[in-house]
């Protein structure tokens, strides 16, 4: 790393408490909490969708009201009311036509604190963003720039207006309405979220990127995000996310579509911050989020992740690899701390012939916090010489923490290979001796611990995210020691 | 440089070190010799403050400062250096990552700016380049796979990367062939000079015909036994550590 990460580091080292804790008082307009058909109509009517948007998504509040919430996954956490959210917050004085000198002003100061800038500087690193603040996206930036190439980039609810050719064709294809309890609540009451999609052949010349957070109380985020790489393209997409410091648990429950048709790439990463609740375990974002991706023939999709937030996690990033020799990845740094729960990882769902998918997970867990990998590689009969190879390393710091895998393997074709690999190691008071010996400090050399272990992942990312991320991991990790 | 008065130290409430004194002059070079389970490398640790020992009566004074206080990574800022007798893995970091962590921690501590990147990597190839280290060996992971041989000769690098004032060789020989001995020693006296220390930690005389020392000690239960020069060394050589054993008990 050079120089200037270094540096960057060391700055953040001072800043003990969640950084991103502050809470903007930005005017706004939200529904009265409770979930219905009438306040599924309003969310509707609010975004001006057509009809068939809100009949599907009455269809999904039927299936929702039918199911149960799952308890398989190895966290425990208080059942969240679902009749005392708002579904809908939406900062106030948001008009996509307008440039951003009409934004408020105090929005664009909360992007400043998030370190993200919509100005020039931005623009300077190629990174197009769309922001979602609450429940809407309130900037898109660089549209112009997209539209030459063909590429649409804009929220979904404008998508939804826009491009309804496109959302009715593959909206709830890969995560359907019915898949979990979490897929069919979003499916019900999202509000936003980003939609993109790039043309045949075309690669797309700049990282795409959306900033989410969860700003009001008692709200809860559900966006949907739609990523269609249309054949032989290529996309890389960043999604970063933060809330507030507040001492009730906010809920987030996420749905991400990805499609690579035949011969296409995406490249997905998260750094996902929200807040994590304090050190004595109150407050913190419950994390309930699906996310999957279709590969066609030749296709590759390739998740990343860093989870360093929320209360607790529930996430498995996936890929369905259904066409021949298609390819899916995912490499994952979890960690956690104080009282922070994550049951994380995978699902490679091998259908087509020759596909190929790796995993690489990495679990950092301190203080009191429990830590999960739990992983399905599965191989359908028909998919023939399909391999995968697993690694699921975990580091743990004191003794009052816990790491646990469960890799699941179902193998229905004899030609497949299935590798898995897992480690457990202890940072040592050694390895810490030895550090202050060379005149590091204790929390110095636990991020330089950890970062090593975090490596092969870390390396995965997109430079100025690794950068983020690095930052994250020391500062989640700060006074674990002890 | 070094004052060590009457010190008692152990582990868990049992007493390792009964009584050292021990006074370590600038320019100096000292040999600290004995049989196993002596003492030697607990000695070495208390001097660099591991946080595991307890110091029951004695005080170690560094330049004149009482350093009972200070962490470890204190000591090391104030110029101590310890050359592990059995150096700890860290995967991912790499050699040239971990030195460079080093220098500026503790240039830090002192106030001073980061080493420029230009800076360092001219300093990494002169230091490598004494130790007859090839350039690949500086980005791997730290002591991860080395042999017995490279992980010494990165701790002697290491040194020569910080530049102590005082640094202790704890059994720097132990796993070294003769050419790697001979480059290892070479090393360390070409670091040597009227401002800075050295002790040196071993089982063996064969160190000591490389870095030839002033004063040679003979640990035993604990206590410093004898001193003398050179010599002595050759005559524990020779006559075992026995002989040393029985005056002592006299």
């Amino acid at each position: 790393m050079s120089k200037y990460t270094e540096e960057e580091l060391q700055k953040e080292l001072e800043t003990k408490e969640y950084e991103y804790g502050f809470y903007t008082d930005l005017k706004s307009d939200t529904f009265p909490k409770g979930l219905n058909e009438e306040i599924i109509r309003a969310i509707s009517a609010k975004k001006n969708e057509p009809e068939w948007m809100t009949e599907w998504r009455l269809d999904a509040f039927r299936i929702w009201s039918e199911m149960e919430e799952p308890d398989w996954a190895n966290v425990h956490y208080e059942k969240p009311d679902f009749q005392a959210i708002s579904y809908y917050s939406a900062p106030k004085k948001t008009d996509p036509n307008k440039t951003l000198d009409d934004v408020d002003p105090e929005l664009l100061e909360m992007y400043k604190k998030l370190g993200i800038s919509i100005d020039e500087q931005k623009k300077l690193q190629g990174i197009a963003i769309d922001v979602v603040v609450d429940s809407v996206s309130v900037a898109t930036t660089f549209k112009k720039t997209l539209a030459e190439k063909g590429i649409i980039f804009c929220p979904i609810s404008e998508a939804i207006q826009e491009h309804p050719e496109l959302v009715k064709k593959y909206l709830g294809t890969v995560v359907p309405k019915k898949d979990n309890f979490y897929a069919a609540l979003n499916s019900a009451v999202f509000t936003d979220g980003s939609f993109c999609y790039i043309p045949k052949g075309v690669r797309c010349p700049m990282e795409l990127s959306t900033y989410f957070r969860i700003n009001e109380a008692g709200t809860g985020q559900f966006e949907r995000t739609l990523v269609i790489a249309d054949e032989s393209s290529y996309v890389s997409y960043l999604e970063g996310c933060t809330a507030p410091s507040r001492d009730e648990n906010q809920l987030h429950a996420a749905v991400v579509e990805l499609i690579a048709l035949d011969d296409a790439e995406i490249k997905y990463s998260t750094v996902q911050n929200w807040f994590p609740g304090n050190a004595e375990g109150k407050g913190g974002v419950y994390n309930f989020v699906t996310k999957r991706g279709l590969c066609e023939t030749n296709s590759k999709i390739s998740w990343t992740q860093v989870e360093t937030g929320s209360a607790v996690t529930w996430k498995y990033p996936s890929c369905v690899l259904k066409g021949d020799n298609s390819v899916g990845e995912f490499y994952s740094i979890a960690v956690t701390n104080n009282y922070q729960q994550a049951d994380t990882g995978t699902k490679m769902v091998h259908l087509g012939k020759n596909t190929k998918s790796t995993i690489i997970s990495k679990g950092i867990s301190a203080g009191k916090s429990q830590n999960s990998y739990r992983g399905l590689v599965q191989i359908s009969p028909r998919a023939e010489n399909a391999r995968n190879f697993s690694q699921c390393d975990s580091l743990l710091m004191g003794n009052k923490c816990g790491a646990h895998t469960f890799p699941y393997i179902e193998a229905k074709n004899k030609t497949a290979q299935v590798e898995h690999e897992a480690t457990t190691s202890k940072i040592g008071e050694d390895q810490i001796f030895y550090c202050n010996q060379r005149g590091i400090d204790t929390e110095k050399a636990i991020a330089l611990i950890v970062n090593g272990f975090s490596k092969d992942v870390l390396n995965k990312l997109p430079m100025e995210f690794a950068v983020e991320a690095q930052k994250l991991l020391e500062i989640s990790l700060e006074g674990s020691v002890g | 440089m070094l004052h060590i008065k009457n010190l008692h130290a152990g582990i868990e409430e049992k007493g390792i070190l009964k009584g050292i004194n021990l006074e370590v002059k600038a320019g100096e070079v000292h040999a600290i010799m004995g049989p196993n389970g002596s003492g030697k490398s607990t000695l070495s640790a208390v001097i660099a403050g591991k946080e595991e020992y307890e110091v029951t009566e004695g005080e170690i004074f560094l330049n004149g400062e009482n350093i009972e206080e200070l962490g470890a990574e204190e000591r090391a800022h104030e110029g101590v250096f310890l050359s592990f007798q059995y150096p700890v893995e860290i995967p991912g970091v790499t050699v040239t990552n971990f030195i460079k962590t080093a220098i500026n921690e503790t240039r830090k501590a002192k106030g001073l700016e980061e080493m420029s990147a230009s800076e360092m990597l001219k300093k990494i190839r002169e230091k490598a380049e004494l130790l007859e280290i090839d350039r690949k060996f500086l980005s791997r992971s730290l002591n991860e796979g080395f042999s017995g041989g490279e992980k010494k000769r990165n701790e002697i690098f290491q040194m020569a990367m910080l530049e102590p004032k005082l640094a202790i060789l704890d059994e720097t020989d132990s796993g070294l062939d003769i050419d790697a001995l001979r480059i290892v020693s070479n090393g360390v006296n070409k670091l040597r000079s009227k401002d800075n220390a050295v002790i040196v930690i071993t089982h063996y005389q064969r160190l000591l015909e490389y870095i030839v020392p002033d004063y040679v000690h003979v640990l035993h239960d604990g206590k410093i036994v004898k001193s003398g020069t050179k010599e002595l060394a050759l005559e524990l050589e020779e006559k075992g550590y026995d002989w040393i054993k029985q005056e002592a008990t006299i």
